[in-house]
């Protein structure tokens, strides 16, 4: 059983409320959280001001960048001094994680809160304004836990709706009454730290997981059907170019991934560009070339430093500016490879990255 | 595309062989005078982890038929563990490549030790024997790559 506060209250306004008291009981010194800038666009915001939270929205359905990335710059060249608390989707803390095996950031000295999560709108909503408009259509497929049909493909798949690591768990998905009520899990010792005050108030109560095992039937349904659609299209080089020779190699896809945090990039830098030799014998071989070359080197080059660790957040799918589904294909081959290593990326802060650790006797059928 | 109709396909493979185990095999293989085809292009690493998944990819996509990677056996690596990276890397390589829906038959990893010089002829007959049957790489004539 799990440690767990329930409020009669809207399960918005109810962490709302805890969050402004943390600040003001100084328990914590910070807020990280999505915080509304016009009626239409929300962002990541650090706030110390209780008052600045009354506009806070840490359940909105947007992800304008995943804050995993975010975290990891917020404690990239050391942690906070003072207590942090973050609201976070769960793939967005699993990036987190990842990044943190990486040494990409810290988790001391930070409570992360997160939810059982019913996905995030494409960014373009939030921009034309529709994201606003769905909110209601939104919130009543989460309530009752159906696949809402405007939110990212990642996210209409997505079986890791749970979070692994975080301090304290929101149930959200999937709960009839959250209009009414707040269901928080502690689902730390950490966490507990917050609670001093409360203590009296912990009943034990576990996660629905009833319910939320029929999500991710519904979603692993939906997953089966999205991957069949790629797979009639990754066949061969054929499939590939058609997929990805629209690509501009405007390179958006690693600049919004949570895992991509080279400050310098491979493909960037000054070794990925052709010279006047390399044109010459390219040309000579296909009598012609795109320029620039390479995109798909890229994407596949992109996937042998990521795949293992793709938490499938679909950030790169919303910045495509020529409409690739990277994200899908980059959840397919991911999780495909994610799966010889035994792997879930973000789920644990101990177990090390695949690559870097190795049994002695494993994969023989590799070798010939 | 670019062969004349009655010559026969000879296979490019570009092989990354460790300086340690396989490139010494690769040589045992030559002086010992074993007959073996000449598709193989070695290119010499100090250890077969050092064979960067994106060498292999820029090999394939540059229109290589097979691409070869040799290293010491498992426990027998010069720097202790380096092929156990390897072979996990390799691993991951060709589960990309196969879900990318290329062939990752063009892909292949072997140990070869520095006394094995009739294994390296041997790798590199069945090798270039399979490219055969596969046939040319068709990414080589691909523009839009």
């Amino acid at each position: 059983m799990t440690k767990t506060i329930q409020t009669t209250k809207s399960t918005e306004e109810a962490v709302k409320d805890f969050l402004k008291t943390l600040l003001e009981k100084e328990k914590v010194c910070g807020v990280f959280t999505l915080k509304k800038i016009t009626s239409k666009a929300v962002a990541y915001t650090l706030v110390t001001d209780p008052a600045e939270l009354d506009d806070a929205v840490p359940l909105y359905p947007l992800m304008p960048v995943n804050a995993g990335k975010l975290l990891s710059r917020f404690s990239l060249k050391g942690s906070s001094k003072k207590p942090v608390i973050a609201v976070v989707k769960p793939c967005e803390l699993r990036g987190f994680v990842e990044l943190i095996k990486r040494e990409q950031g810290s988790i001391d000295n930070l409570f992360i809160m997160s939810f059982t999560c019913g996905g995030v709108f494409p960014t373009s909503t939030e921009v034309d304004g529709t994201a606003e408009k769905q909110l209601g259509s939104y919130w009543e497929t989460v309530k009752k836990g159906m696949v809402n049909k405007d939110v990212r493909p990642t996210c209409q798949s997505c079986e890791e709706f749970i979070p692994y690591t975080a301090d304290i768990t929101l149930e959200v998905l999937g709960k009839t009454d959250i209009d009414k009520q707040c269901i928080m899990h502690i689902t730390s010792k950490k966490g507990e730290l917050l609670f001093e005050d409360n203590k009296n108030k912990f009943i034990e109560k576990d996660l629905d997981t009833k319910k939320l095992d029929t999500i991710r039937k519904q979603r692993s349904q939906e997953k089966e059907k999205l991957y069949e659609q790629l797979d009639k299209k990754l066949t061969n080089i054929d499939g590939l170019i058609e997929i990805f020779s629209k690509c501009l190699s405007c390179h958006g896809c690693s600049k919004v991934c949570p895992i991509c945090y080279c400050k310098l990039c491979e493909f960037e830098s000054a070794d990925a560009e052709y010279g006047p030799s390399q044109y010459d014998s390219e040309l000579k071989k296909r009598g012609g070339l795109r320029v620039p070359p390479g995109t798909i080197y890229f994407q596949l080059g992109r996937l042998s430093h990521i795949s293992i660790s793709c938490v499938a957040c679909g950030a790169c799918d919303d910045v495509c500016p020529v409409d690739i589904p990277v994200a899908m294909i980059f959840k397919k081959i991911g999780e495909s490879v994610q799966q010889m290593f035994d792997y879930v990326p973000g789920k644990d802060y101990d177990e090390p990255i695949p690559l870097v650790t190795f049994e002695n006797e494993e994969f023989s059928e590799i070798e010939e | 595309m670019n062969m004349k109709k009655n010559e026969e396909f000879m296979p490019k493979i570009i092989a990354f062989l460790c300086n340690w185990c396989s490139y010494a095999g690769a040589d045992l293989a030559g002086t010992s005078r074993i007959k073996y085809p000449p598709s193989i292009l070695p290119v010499r690493v100090m250890c077969s982890s050092r064979v960067d998944p994106l060498f292999v990819l820029n090999a394939y996509l540059g229109g290589a038929d097979g691409v070869l990677v040799a290293g010491c056996h498992p426990g027998d690596c010069h720097y202790q563990e380096g092929n156990y990276f390897t072979r996990r890397r390799f691993a991951m390589l060709k589960k990309i490549v196969e879900g990318a829906g290329l062939e990752s038959d063009r892909l292949r990893l072997s140990w070869v030790s520095a006394s094995e010089g009739t294994k390296y002829a041997q790798v590199a007959t069945d090798f270039t024997s399979k490219i055969k049957e596969l046939g040319a790489n068709s990414a080589k004539y691909k523009i839009f790559i």
